[in-house]
């Protein structure tokens, strides 16, 4: 396994080294090392199980593992997009908001930048609708929103244009995409081959729990090296 | 808990208030609606009534929940006396106890007699609906019961049922399996849901029932209220008070009979 | 006898009898102020279980279900003595008195409204909770935040609570006495009529009992949708 440092004069955002988590009997990861730089745009593929979606969560400090040694920015500096995002039972507008609130900004200016934000995700004219109403895609471009106006270090994104219909799931791209512009790292799980191609600039691919290989995103659709891979990328062909 | 200070709070502004613990027969009968506004304006004083079975009614007296104890069995009301937790038992008024029945009177009780009344329905094991709740009713019941030297209770009769329930449950338990039960005559009179039944046995001078009151004692509860409970009962007992449960009629019949001895 | 007690509840009704009246005026207000009163113990104590890694946390839990199926027969006669002069709180004067049906009342509804709360505030949880932490939430916060997301479904809890305490006849009868003009609530002199044999009358007051609570629950039911609306 070579690591694919593309910017080598700075240091790791987020860093893995010999990671493991198991629930009970279970092994989950067996041993991912991974490094991160800033300005990266990190997929991780692999089958249902490999471990991507324990990976992120371990990241972002929703579980934490066992053995290991693992470095990444404080959580305040980190956001995370999930297939289903968990609206709260609010306004649009208040769902952006709130995180700000939460941060002691005060009110008048966090909905003055949530709005601005909104905007930019072509959620204007919804600002006052009820989250929960919404269509899908504006309930994930609503969650994108939510972790825009914190302006994260680090954006964590599993499995987040999943069940959306294709115009949406575009959408969905071109933001993460302008986000990433402004400064943000990502780091996505996906299934979707086309989705690893336009977004990412490499590949972390994983099987049963270790990762296979790390690689730019051309090289690795170019001439996959191991059999998983091989297997992975013929299987999303059919 | 504010909430809950705050209603009691109202209670406690009220005017001056008595509680008297009485019978469900007396309550019942509307004798209580009946006199209770008058006393009020003689006196100014609410009188708030719980309506028990006597043995209940002398119980919530034993432990200082009431003022004023109103009830019907007179070998208890002298226990409670006795034991100090009266002052004094005060005879007010009487009324009667009646056997009631079927219309057609299927085990021949009918008469004047209420111990061969309670013979003939034992004999013809006529379905019997019994308080069974230690009223001052359901102890008049089982005195007659003994002097007919019978024991359908301890028998466990088959026809023999005990309700465990206030006069009116009991009532409408007998109207409902067409069976014979004592009843006080203010609650029949006053009882709607008769179905098939009427009085078989009335007159019998051993169907008196006499009613008699007591202050709780206020040297074993400090909280009792002595002097507007001592106004009730003299009120009670007066000449007002006599005349006032004499003029309580239902369908023109007398209910209570006022026979006060100072 | 339906038609019957149809006819007397529209009587009842509609010549405003001042003894009706109080008698479901006490009805409200006493079952009201109990579940009032019982969702301020109660959400604080759900919240308590939901958040909680004590070791008290599963004995709570039986503890509340339990007493979902307390009957208020037994209530009312622990409460009695409680309140009884020589009971342990008999020094308040609360026996035979509108807050001695509360404090019994609220030992009824109490249970209800944690048990249910406590389950839609983790559901709550079990949906947002990978949100609070990946915006770095404290306990308290979250908490907060849950309490708040779950107001609508909170406001339905605290209508199954009024409706234990006002449709429940075994504790307001022993605490309260049915003392005419005092403490008599409807289902008291439902009791009280059906004992009289007036079979009738206790059927149209159960009707009105009937009636005010389905108001209460389109009421409850309506400015939920309109708070709803106004809000988003």
């Amino acid at each position: 396994m070579r690591s694919a440092a593309l910017v080598e004069n700075k240091s790791a955002l987020v860093e893995l080294v010999g990671v493991r988590y198991r629930v009970r009997d279970a092994k989950i990861l067996r041993g991912v090392s991974l490094q991160v730089h800033p300005g990266e745009r990190v997929a991780l593929l692999g089958a249902n199980g490999a471990g991507k979606t324990t990976l992120l969560r371990l990241i972002n400090g929703l579980i934490s593992s066992s053995e290991g040694s693992l470095v990444s920015p404080p959580v305040t500096q980190q956001a995370m997009l999930f297939q289903k995002p968990p609206l709260l039972r609010r306004n649009v507008l208040d769902n952006v908001a709130f995180a700000l609130k939460r941060r002691g900004i005060n009110p008048i200016e966090a909905e003055q930048v949530s709005l601005q934000t909104l905007n930019r995700c072509g959620l204007t004219g919804l600002s006052q609708r009820y989250a929960r109403a919404l269509s899908g895609g504006e309930q994930q471009k609503l969650a994108l929103a939510r972790a825009w106006v914190t302006r994260p270090t680090l954006l964590l994104a599993d499995e987040a244009t999943a069940s959306l219909a294709p115009a949406a799931v575009h959408e969905v791209e071109r933001l993460l995409l302008e986000i990433c512009e402004q400064g943000s790292t990502l780091i996505f799980a996906t299934h979707n081959r086309g989705q690893a191609k336009r977004l990412a600039t490499r590949i972390v691919f994983m099987s049963e729990g270790r990762v296979i290989e790390d690689r730019a995103t051309e090289d690795f659709f170019a001439s996959p090296v191991s059999q998983e891979a091989i297997d992975y990328i013929n299987v999303e062909r059919v | 808990m504010t909430l809950l200070l705050a209603v009691s709070g109202t209670a406690r502004a009220q005017t001056a208030s008595i509680t008297v613990a009485s019978t469900t027969s007396t309550e019942q009968s509307g004798l209580f609606r009946h006199i209770l506004p008058l006393f009020k304006r003689a006196s100014g004083i609410d009188v708030k009534i719980v309506a028990l079975g006597t043995g209940q009614a002398l119980d919530v007296g034993r432990r200082g929940d009431a003022d004023v104890v109103f009830v019907h069995d007179q070998a208890a009301e002298e226990k409670f006396v006795a034991d100090g937790f009266g002052v004094r038992r005060i005879p007010v008024m009487y009324n009667d106890f009646v056997l009631i029945g079927p219309g057609d009177d299927p085990a021949k009780s009918a008469g004047k007699d209420i111990v061969a009344g309670f013979k003939a329905v034992y004999n013809a094991k006529s379905a019997f609906v019994s308080r069974g709740d230690k009223s001052g009713t359901h102890a008049a019941e089982l005195r007659y019961w003994k002097q007919t030297a019978l024991d359908p209770a301890t028998e466990k009769a088959s026809w023999y049922r005990e309700t465990g329930s206030g006069m009116g449950p009991a009532l409408n338990t007998a109207a409902a399996m067409n069976a014979y039960i004592l009843a006080d005559r203010g609650t029949w009179l006053s009882f709607k849901n008769r179905q098939n039944l009427k009085i078989v046995v009335e007159g019998d001078t051993k169907l008196f029932n006499q009613y008699g009151v007591m202050l709780v004692n206020p040297a074993k509860h400090a909280h009792v209220k002595r002097d507007a409970g001592q106004k009730f009962i003299d009120w009670l007992v007066s000449a007002e008070g006599q005349a006032a449960i004499a003029h309580y009629k239902i369908a023109g019949e007398q209910l209570f009979f006022p026979n006060a001895t100072k | 006898m339906i038609a019957d007690a149809f006819l007397q509840a529209l009587a009842l009704v509609s010549s405003f009898d001042p003894a009706v009246i109080s008698i479901v005026w006490l009805s409200l207000k006493v079952s009201g102020a109990a579940a009032l009163i019982g969702a301020l113990i109660a959400l604080p104590l759900a919240a308590w279980v939901v958040q909680t890694r004590s070791l008290l946390r599963e004995p709570m839990i039986v503890l509340l279900n339990a007493s979902l199926g307390l009957p208020p027969v037994i209530v009312g006669l622990v409460v009695y003595l409680l309140l009884s002069r020589t009971g342990p709180m008999g020094a308040l004067g609360w026996l035979f008195t509108p807050a001695g049906m509360i404090f019994a009342q609220v030992i009824l509804v109490t249970p209800i409204i944690a048990a249910l709360a406590r389950q839609v505030l983790e559901d709550a949880q079990q949906e947002y909770q990978d949100l609070f932490a990946s915006l770095a939430l404290s306990r308290w916060q979250s908490l907060q935040t849950l309490l708040f997301e779950t107001r609508f479904s909170l406001l339905v809890l605290l209508l199954a609570g009024f409706g234990r305490a006002i449709a429940e006849v075994g504790a307001v009868m022993m605490v309260g006495g049915n003392i005419a003009g005092h403490t008599r609530v409807m289902t008291t002199a439902i009791a009280l009529e059906t004992s009289k044999g007036e079979l009738a009358l206790a059927l149209a007051l159960g009707l009105i009992l009937v009636f005010i609570v389905v108001v209460i629950n389109i009421a409850a039911h309506y400015a939920r949708q309109v708070l709803r609306r106004r809000y988003a």
